[in-house]
C-alpha cells in the first residue's frame, strides 16, 4: 500500500468542518481514509509564559480565555491547583456556586456540539435549534456573573458573587423553561432514523483503544469507560450532592452524542440541587481570604465538558507561579482519530473528527514550524527574539 | 428565429424561469430560516448574490487543471438549463412546440448541468472538487433509474404518448394522473429524484458542506459562480414544473388556472425545502442503496400499477 497511489484529502487549515485552523490529512483509497496525519500549531498563544507573568489572581482571567467554549473548566482547574498548595478549603456557599457555573458550562457546551454536529451533517435545523435552546443558558450566566462568556467567576479562596434568593428563583424558572425543550430536542435527535443511519456504527472506539490513547470525558464515557473527575476525584460540590456518570456501551457517534445529551439532563438537576442547597443555607461566606501561596507545587483537575483537564502550579513563595503546565482534554483526545477514522468513508470520517468536540485553542500549547524544502525547524526561540526585537525597532523608528 | 430566440432568451427560457427560480429560492430561503427561527433574507436577496458574484467578486482560476474546461463548465450548465427549461415550460404553459418526442430530449437536458458540474470540477484539479465529482456522478447513476422508471409510468398512463404537450392536455382532459394510487407512487419517488438532482440535503452529499466544503464547486468565484448560481436558480423551477406537467396537469395560464399553477409550484417546492430541513445528509453509499433498492421497486411497482390502469 504505497501512500503515492493514494488520493490527499485535506481537511484544514480551513474548513468549514473546523471552527478553528487544525490541519488533517487524511490519506484515502476512493473514499476509504486509509491514514490520518495530524498537524498542529496553528493556534499557539504562548499563555502558559504569560501566566508566569501575571499573579495568582490575574492568572484566572488569563486560563479562562485559553478557550471560549469551556472557559470556566480551565478557572476550575486553576483554582483546585493553586488552592492544594496551601491546602485551602474553600466555602460551601462557594462549592455550590463553583458547581452551578461549572455544570451550566457544560449544558451550554454540549449543545454548542450537538448544534456542530448536526451542522456537519447538513442537518442544519438541529445547528439552529441547538443554538437557540443554548441561548436561555447564556442568559442564565449572564444574571449569575454579569457575563454571557468568560465569567470571570472564580478566585482563590472562592467565587466573586454571591447568588441571591431572587437569582435563584429567576435561574430555577429558566430551568423549568428549559426541561421540556430539551426533553424535545433530545427525543428529535435520538429517536431520527436518518440520524441513527448516519450515527451508528460510526467511528468506533473500543474501551482497550480508550485506554491506549487515554482518552477522557465524553469521548471515554461512551465507550463504557466510567471515568469523571467529578466522581473520581471530587471538586467542589460533587460529592454533596446526587447525581450519576452517564455511559454508554456503543463507542460510536450516536453514543457520543446520547452521552453528551444524557448529561445535559444530569447537569440539569445538578444545578438544581446546588440552587435548592444555597436557598436553604441562605447566607454564608462566598470566598476566604488568601493571604499568600507558600512555596510548593499544587495540581488541579477538573471535569471540563470535553474531559479532564489538568493545571500543574508550581509556587516559590513569590505572587506569581514560577511554573504553569496546563493540559486540555481534547489533547488526549485527538490522537483517537488514527483508531476512529481509518478505514471509514471520507463522510464517515468527517463526523468522527468532530465526535470528540476537538477544542484546539485549549490543546495547542506549542508550536514548531518547518521548512518544507528542507526539513528544518525554522523559528526557534532565538530568532523568534530576534524577530520581535526587529519588529518593535521597526515600529520605533516609524514612529 | 426569432421566436425561437424569444423562447430561449426571455419567455419562458433564460430570463423568465431565472426570475422565477430566483424567487423560489429566496421562498426556500425563508421557510427554512422559519422552520430554523430565523428572520430570513429580503425579497431581492437571490438577485443581490448572483449579482455580487457577477460584478463584484474577482474571479480566481485554479492554477493546476484544465482552465478552459474549468470556464466553459458553467457556461454548459447554464445552457442546459435553460434549454430544459424550454422543452418543460413551453407544454406545460400549454403552448403548442409541435415536437413529438420531447420527453427524451429533456431527459438528456435534464442531466447536462450536472455533468458539466462534474467536468467543472474535474477540471478543477482540486481532490476536494474531485471527491465531489465522483460523488455526483454516483448520485446521477443513482436517481436516474428510478426517474426514468416514473416517465415510463406516466407514458402508459397517457396511452404511450412521448409528448409533454399530449400528457398535458391528456391529464386536463381525463383528471391529473396524481390522483391514482400509481401516480402518489410516482409522485414520492420522482420528488426524491428531483431532491437529488437538485443535490439538496438529504442528497447534498456532491456539496457536503462539513465534509468537503463545497466539493463539486469549491474552486469557483465570481462570473462562472454566478452562472452555477443563475443555473441552480433555473433547475429550482424547472423540476417542479416538470413533477407538475408529468403528475398535476401542467400549469395553465388562463385565468384563475395561473392561481391553482401558482400554488402547485409552490406547494412542491414547499416539500424539498421540508425535506431537506428534516433530514440530515446521507452517505453516498446509503443513498445509493436507498434509490436502486427501493425508489426502484416503488417506481416498478407504479409501473405496473400503470400497465392495470390504476
Amino acid at each position: 500500500m504505497s501512500q503515492s497511489k493514494q488520493a490527499f484529502i485535506p481537511i484544514g487549515p480551513y474548513h468549514p468542518l473546523l471552527e478553528e485552523p487544525e490541519y488533517f490529512k487524511l490519506y484515502c483509497d476512493g473514499e476509504i481514509v486509509r491514514e490520518v496525519v495530524w498537524e498542529t500549531g496553528y493556534n499557539h498563544r504562548g499563555i502558559e509564559k504569560i501566566c508566569e507573568s501575571k499573579t495568582f489572581e490575574q492568572v484566572f482571567y488569563v486560563v479562562e480565555r485559553i478557550c471560549g467554549i469551556c472557559s470556566t473548566s480551565h478557572p476550575f482547574a486553576y483554582a483546585n491547583a493553586v488552592e492544594s498548595i496551601p491546602g485551602i478549603e474553600v466555602p460551601v456557599r462557594a462549592k455550590f456556586i463553583r458547581s452551578i457555573v461549572g455544570e451550566l458550562e457544560r449544558i451550554h457546551s454540549h449543545l454548542l456540539w450537538v448544534g456542530l454536529a448536526g451542522h456537519f451533517l447538513g442537518y442544519n435545523t438541529v445547528f439552529m435549534w441547538a443554538w437557540k435552546y443554548r441561548e436561555p443558558i447564556l442568559d442564565m450566566f449572564e444574571i449569575i456573573t454579569g457575563n454571557r462568556n468568560s465569567y470571570a467567576m472564580f478566585t482563590i479562596g472562592g467565587v466573586r458573587r454571591d447568588i441571591n434568593e431572587a437569582q435563584c428563583q429567576q435561574l430555577e424558572k429558566i430551568l423549568d423553561q428549559l426541561k421540556p425543550k430539551m426533553d424535545m430536542l433530545i427525543g428529535a435527535v435520538m429517536d431520527d432514523p436518518v440520524i441513527h443511519a448516519r450515527l451508528k456504527g460510526v467511528g468506533i472506539l473500543t474501551a482497550q483503544d480508550i485506554k491506549d490513547y487515554g482518552a477522557v470525558g465524553p469521548t471515554a464515557r461512551a465507550s463504557g469507560v466510567r471515568i469523571d473527575v467529578r466522581r473520581d476525584d471530587p471538586y467542589a460540590a460533587y460529592d454533596m450532592i446526587d447525581w450519576k456518570v452517564i455511559t454508554a456501551e456503543a463507542g460510536d457517534v450516536f453514543a457520543k452524542a446520547e452521552v453528551r445529551l444524557l448529561e445535559i439532563l444530569e447537569s440539569i438537576k445538578i444545578i438544581r440541587q446546588c440552587l435548592q442547597r444555597l436557598r436553604k443555607e441562605n447566607g454564608g461566606d462566598i470566598r476566604i481570604k488568601v493571604k499568600e501561596i507558600p512555596p510548593g507545587v499544587g495540581i488541579g483537575h477538573a471535569e471540563a465538558p470535553r474531559g479532564e483537564v489538568f493545571h500543574y502550579v508550581k509556587s516559590d513563595g513569590a505572587n506569581r507561579p514560577v511554573r504553569h503546565k496546563v493540559r486540555a482534554p481534547s489533547y488526549t483526545n485527538i490522537p483517537t482519530f488514527r483508531k476512529s477514522c481509518v478505514g471509514q468513508t471520507i463522510s464517515d470520517a468527517a463526523i468522527a473528527l468532530a465526535a470528540v468536540d476537538p477544542c484546539y485553542c485549549c490543546t495547542e500549547r506549542m508550536a514548531q514550524v518547518f521548512d518544507y524544502s528542507n526539513g528544518k525547524p525554522l523559528f526557534g526561540g532565538k530568532e523568534l527574539i530576534r524577530l520581535s526585537q526587529k519588529k518593535t525597532l521597526d515600529i520605533q523608528g516609524k514612529r | 428565429m426569432v421566436k425561437e430566440l424569444f423562447y430561449f432568451l426571455v419567455f419562458p427560457g433564460l430570463l423568465f424561469s431565472a426570475v422565477i427560480g430566483g424567487f423560489l429560492s429566496w421562498f426556500d430561503r425563508k421557510i427554512t430560516a422559519r422552520v430554523q427561527f430565523r428572520q430570513g433574507p429580503p425579497l431581492l436577496q437571490p438577485l443581490y448574490d448572483f449579482l455580487k458574484l457577477l460584478l463584484v467578486k474577482e474571479t480566481i482560476l485554479p492554477k493546476r487543471g484544465s482552465q478552459l474546461t474549468f470556464l466553459l463548465a458553467p457556461v454548459f450548465a447554464l445552457f442546459g438549463a435553460t434549454m430544459a427549461a424550454v422543452f418543460i415550460l413551453l407544454p406545460a404553459f400549454g403552448i403548442a412546440t409541435g415536437f413529438a418526442g420531447d420527453i427524451i430530449v429533456v431527459i438528456y437536458l435534464l442531466n447536462i448541468p450536472s455533468v458539466s458540474y462534474i467536468l467543472g470540477a474535474l477540471a478543477a484539479g482540486n481532490p476536494l472538487a474531485n471527491v465531489g465529482a465522483s460523488r455526483e456522478m454516483k448520485l446521477i447513476l443513482s436517481y436516474e433509474a428510478p426517474f426514468l422508471l416514473v416517465l415510463l409510468m406516466v407514458v402508459i398512463k397517457a396511452g404511450m404518448v412521448i409528448s409533454f404537450s399530449e400528457i398535458v392536455a391528456y391529464q386536463q382532459a381525463n383528471g391529473a394522473f396524481i390522483g391514482s394510487v400509481s401516480g402518489v407512487i410516482g409522485f414520492i419517488v420522482l420528488m426524491m429524484c428531483i431532491q437529488a438532482k437538485l443535490a439538496l440535503v438529504p442528497f447534498d452529499m456532491p456539496e457536503g458542506e462539513g465534509e468537503i466544503s463545497d466539493g463539486i464547486t469549491i474552486e469557483y468565484s465570481g462570473t462562472p459562480y454566478s452562472l452555477i448560481f443563475l443555473a441552480k436558480y433555473i433547475m429550482l423551477f424547472v423540476l417542479p414544473a416538470l413533477v407538475v406537467s408529468l403528475l398535476m396537469s401542467g400549469l395553465p395560464l388562463q385565468g384563475w388556472h395561473i392561481l391553482w399553477s401558482v400554488l402547485k409550484i409552490l406547494l412542491i417546492v414547499l416539500l424539498i425545502t421540508l425535506v431537506r430541513n428534516t433530514n440530515p445528509r446521507v452517505k453516498i453509499r446509503q443513498a445509493m442503496r436507498f434509490f436502486w433498492v427501493w425508489m426502484n421497486l416503488l417506481a416498478l411497482i407504479a409501473v405496473i400499477l400503470a400497465i392495470f390502469g390504476l
